[in-house]
């Protein structure tokens, strides 16, 4: 494999190492010595922080050193001669380690001459093996902690006095103080051939300059003052940290030349060493942080690349993106699942390069001459041009005014920055994108209003709903990206997810209790009904009705068989069926059994099972076998239809929907207020001890599972009750049964009784000393005591259920917080693990350096989104096709 | 334990480690070949690893470079067949 294609040089190893006084001399481009900026008249000061030397912030001046304009000079550094040398903060840990494992006296290591040599044999062995750095730093680690067990020196025999390191930055040997001059003076004692030992390359550099005699001063590139609109300058924080080294060193240098106390040139020393730190990092623990005049901490050096809001996760691993849109999204049942509304405003500020050429160069000159935000005569939207680019990259505005001029001065080879247009392709991402159907490509359609607009049925992909979310939008900006992006993220080529081997786009919601009011029971429709119905379609058909009582009228499942291909063959069962013992198929008395026969529905009624995104069998069959052209038509017009129908029919609920009949009412009462007295049984045998233990559990543990269970099915029975006076003629119901939204739980909780509330699956059994609530009595086992809610949503709760059910809700509220912090940060490390590993074309899985990762992808060589629920072939499909052609 | 003689365990017997079958030369030549693999970029697997030392009993001793197929159950394929380079630990 030809992996270094195109790459001339390759980079063998880096090496680290500190900078010596002479260096950051030799780099500087100047000595700063004033604390000051600018002068009087705005102009830099010479050798003051803002040197012209060090570069140019300002447009139209030329950087001292190299000549260079604003974005032709990077900058150049500058440095400050220290007055006293002070410890650099991210070295006090290497600096503690050398200290111990070093003499005091003569700075040899603290081992014997023989040990220093082998371990050196024993570096220089794992180097020639082509160690790596890590392994050889971590033998320098040990080397040294060895050293450190010494408390004389094998050399010259002195005492080794314990050092402690007084954090942050003061070292201490049996309690005097170790300056900086001190400390970097016992690194300079170090011999070059020891330092090879401690990990430390003396070819390269030397431990004292871990003590900074000097400091670089970043270029003004790095810390750019700005102008206020009042005409003040604000300085950057570094500027500011810097301004204060500066003012100290100069006072500590004054102070020390005439010979101050000892204790004022120590105070001062201290105080630049205070600076020093937080230049670097102003969270160092164990100091104060540097603030501002405000009161806000300052910004320096570690805080402007660490974390979140630092420069790599901020600037490098994910950047602002040019051509790209973000607002609220509306849903539009108009739109087809492979378009995307887009607002005129957005449409106007986002552009598509448009490159001229002879063949359009008079559609080119004619789309300039419309101007800025050109419209037709009707006022409806038309593409303008907002720039023109010349090949040499000059940019010409296109305005009102020079409009004409700019479009006859167009020639093939410019480019121009043409308004979004209706068709276009564009990326369309809601976060948080979980999975690759959160960017897909749609085409655009530019709509009124500020809000993007998208079809209901690609709301599961995305996991969008309208209660205020946001979505992005990606103009594509060259011809292999877009014909990409058509290929490979179109919405209906995501018709069947690689998640599940299903559809994850089909109907939601109304969508699917429309189409159980089209089928079920094969309902009649008048002429005008269908006409009505169709009327929201583009086409001319019709289906075909049939005659009774010598009126011609169209039944419903005819109507939906339309939008069905003529060889389709399928039989299922829908999600209203009730799971009869014995299933009567064709003949079922609830319509759930559903069989399509060569494109006619001939039983059954149509809902979650057939067409919705995650379980509909229709939806995946036809996406998968007649292609995502087939699939994307048929979710487009049956969504249509079944809105359609839905409005004709009217469609609401009520609280009334949960209302059932007194009877039922009292059987529910009855059937709770049994629970309970059984619950009360089994305590008192509990008391008794007289309780037959379950396998494996306790006396305690025994009555818990029986009470939970006793309760359960309590629940279970009053919702049952409630269930048999809640048909298929309650919109509400038909919402549960078809699938559509809620479920037959959350109806018979609203009409029969709420049951058990659990925390972390068991009885609540804690708050107060030895029962939940302060009023009841300890030990209190029953029902009511521990969570158990007889009443209704309708009926209301009382106060005491009421808590309980809150303990509930809000377990349930910090299990998914817990749940997606958790999954998010376990993606994450999956995706950095796996992001660079790709399917080869023999099929195998590899990594980047061609190494195999996998014999076949997914071991069975599967294309999970060409799967059926992950399994290579539908058997059942297989079967039938079969038996077909036998018959 | 202390002194005592350990009694190996056969960890191919073991139901949860999956079959390992040593190459001869030839039959890792032409899997190779019918795989397209260079030998470097297969998944490694150490001499000192168990199975290893178990196949060894039955070959003799296995040299660094040979080949072991690995056949392990699979979810998705029922068996999944992997071959692993033997190599030393570093
Ligand atoms: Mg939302
Ligand atoms: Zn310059
Ligand atoms: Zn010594
Ligand atoms: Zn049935």
């Amino acid at each position: 494999m030809n992996q270094s294609k195109g790459i001339s040089k390759r980079i063998g190893s880096i090496q680290f190492a500190y900078m010596s006084p002479e260096e950051k001399r030799d780099l500087s481009a100047t000595k700063i010595i004033t604390p000051d900026t600018y002068d009087d008249d705005g102009f830099p000061i010479e050798m003051g922080l803002m040197d012209a030397h060090l570069g140019v912030i300002e447009p139209g001046l030329r950087c001292k050193t190299c000549g260079g304009r604003v974005d032709e000079c990077s900058g150049h550094f500058g440095h400050i001669e220290l007055a006293m040398p002070v410890i650099h903060i991210g070295y006090v840990k290497e600096i503690k380690k050398l200290l111990r494992s070093t003499c005091s006296e003569c700075g040899r290591i603290l081992l014997e001459e023989e040990k220093t040599t082998e371990y050196l044999d024993r570096m220089e062995e794992m180097r020639e093996m082509g160690g790596s750095p890590l392994d050889i730093r971590n033998l320098a680690k040990e080397i040294s902690k060895d050293a450190r067990k010494k408390g004389r020196c094998p050399h010259c025999n002195t005492d080794q006095p314990k050092i402690k390191l007084d954090k942050p930055t003061t070292f201490r040997e049996e309690n005097t103080k170790l300056t900086p001059k001190e400390v970097r003076a016992r690194l300079e004692r170090i011999p070059d051939n020891d330092l090879w030992a401690l990990g430390i390359n003396p070819d390269v550099t030397r431990p004292e300059y871990m003590v900074l005699k000097v400091l670089l001063v970043p270029p003004v590139t790095v810390r750019p003052s700005i102008t206020l609109e009042s005409g003040d300058r604000s300085e950057d924080d570094l500027t500011h940290k810097l301004v204060d080294i500066l003012r100290i060193n100069q006072r500590l240098r004054e102070n020390r030349d005439v010979g101050s106390p000892q204790l004022i040139v120590e105070d001062l020393w201290d105080l630049l060493q205070y600076h020093a730190t937080t230049y670097f990092d102003n969270q160092t623990s164990g100091i104060p942080p540097a603030r501002h005049r405000s009161g806000r901490t300052l910004k320096t050096l570690i805080q402007r690349l660490k974390g979140k809001e630092g420069r790599f996760r901020q600037n490098l691993s994910g950047k602002r993106v040019n051509f790209s849109a973000r607002t609220v999204i509306s849903p539009d049942p108009w739109l087809s699942i492979n378009e995307v509304g887009v607002p005129e405003r957005a449409s106007r500020e986002l552009t598509v390069p448009l490159k001229v050429t002879p063949m359009n160069l008079d559609y080119a000159k004619e789309l300039i001459k419309r101007g800025p935000s050109p419209s037709t005569e009707d006022g409806e939207y038309l593409p303008g041009v907002n720039y023109m680019i010349r090949p040499d990259g000059r940019r010409i505005k296109v305005t009102e005014t020079n409009a004409e001029a700019v479009a006859e001065k167009a020639e093939p080879g410019f480019t121009l920055e043409r308004e979004l247009k209706d068709g276009d392709i564009v990326l369309f991402n809601r976060q948080p994108s979980l999975h690759r159907m959160s960017m897909m490509a749609h085409e655009v359609k530019v709509v009124p209003g500020k809000t993007f607009r998208l079809n209901l049925a690609v709301c599961p992909p995305y996991n969008a709903d309208f209660d205020g979310d946001e979505m992005n939008l990606h103009v594509l900006q060259s011809e292999e990206a877009r014909a990409e992006a058509k290929v490979l993220m179109r919405v209906q080529e995501h018709i069947l997810s690689p998640r599940f081997g299903g559809p994850i786009i089909g109907a939601i919601q109304d969508h699917i209790s429309g189409l159980f009011f089209l089928t079920y029971d094969n309902p009649t429709f008048t002429r005008e009904e269908v006409v009505s119905i169709f009327s929201n379609l583009e086409t001319d058909r019709f289906p075909e009705p049939v005659e009774e009582d010598g009126n011609k009228i169209w039944k419903g499942k005819d109507i939906f068989s339309y939008f069905l291909p003529d060889d389709l063959n399928m039989e299922f069962k829908a999600s209203i069926c009730q799971k009869c013992e014995t299933c009567d198929k064709e003949e079922c008395q609830n319509d759930a059994y559903v069989k399509i026969e060569d494109g006619q529905l001939e039983h059954g009624t149509i809902d979650e099972n057939a067409v919705s995104a995650f379980a509909g069998e229709v939806v995946d069959k036809i996406a998968r076998d007649y292609g995502t052209d087939a699939g994307r038509k048929f979710i487009d017009q049956i969504t249509t239809i079944a809105l359609a129908v839905i409005t004709l029919r009217g469609f609401t609920t009520t609280i009334e929907d949960e209302e059932i009949p007194d009877k039922a009412e009292n059987q529910i009462e009855s059937v709770l207020t049994d629970a309970e007295n059984k619950v009360r049984n089994l305590i008192e045998a509990y008391k008794d001890g007289e309780l037959e233990e379950l396998p494996g559990r306790g006396q305690k543990e025994t009555l818990e599972v029986k009470v939970m269970k006793e309760l359960g099915k309590a629940r279970d029975d009053a919702g049952k009750i409630a269930s048999k006076h809640l048909g298929l003629s309650n919109n509400a119901v038909v919402m549960a049964r078809t699938g559509a939204r809620a479920s037959m739980l959350n109806l018979t909780q609203m009409a029969g009784a709420l049951g058990q509330q659990a925390i972390r699956g068991e009885r609540p059994s804690r708050g107060y000393e030895e029962r939940t609530l302060s009023h009841f009595k300890r030990k209190e086992l029953g029902a009511e005591s521990r969570g158990f809610v007889r009443s209704s949503y309708k009926d209301g709760l009382n106060p005491v259920e009421y808590f309980f059910h809150s303990m509930g809700g809000r377990e349930g509220l910090v299990d998914t917080a817990v749940r997606t912090a958790r999954s998010g940060y376990m993606q994450r490390r999956l995706i950095n693990a796996l992001e660079d590993l790709m399917v080869a074309d023999d099929g195998t899985v590899r990594n980047t350096a061609d190494k195999v990762i996998q014999f076949d992808y997914g071991e069975d060589g599967i294309d999970p989104m060409r799967s059926k629920r992950g399994d290579a072939v539908n058997m059942d499909d297989v079967i039938r096709e079969f038996k077909k052609r036998g018959e | 334990m202390g002194s005592a003689e350990k009694e190996e365990i056969n960890v191919l017997k073991h139901g949860l480690v999956p079959d390992h079958r040593l190459l001869s030369r030839e039959e890792e030549k032409e899997t190779l070949e019918e795989l397209d693999v260079g030998k470097e970029n297969l998944p490694k697997i150490l001499k000192s690893d168990p199975a290893i030392k178990h196949l060894e009993k039955v070959h003799g001793d296995i040299n660094v470079g040979r080949v072991v197929e690995v056949k392990r159950k699979s979810r998705t394929a029922g068996i999944a067949t992997a071959y692993r380079l033997v190599v030393k630990r570093e």
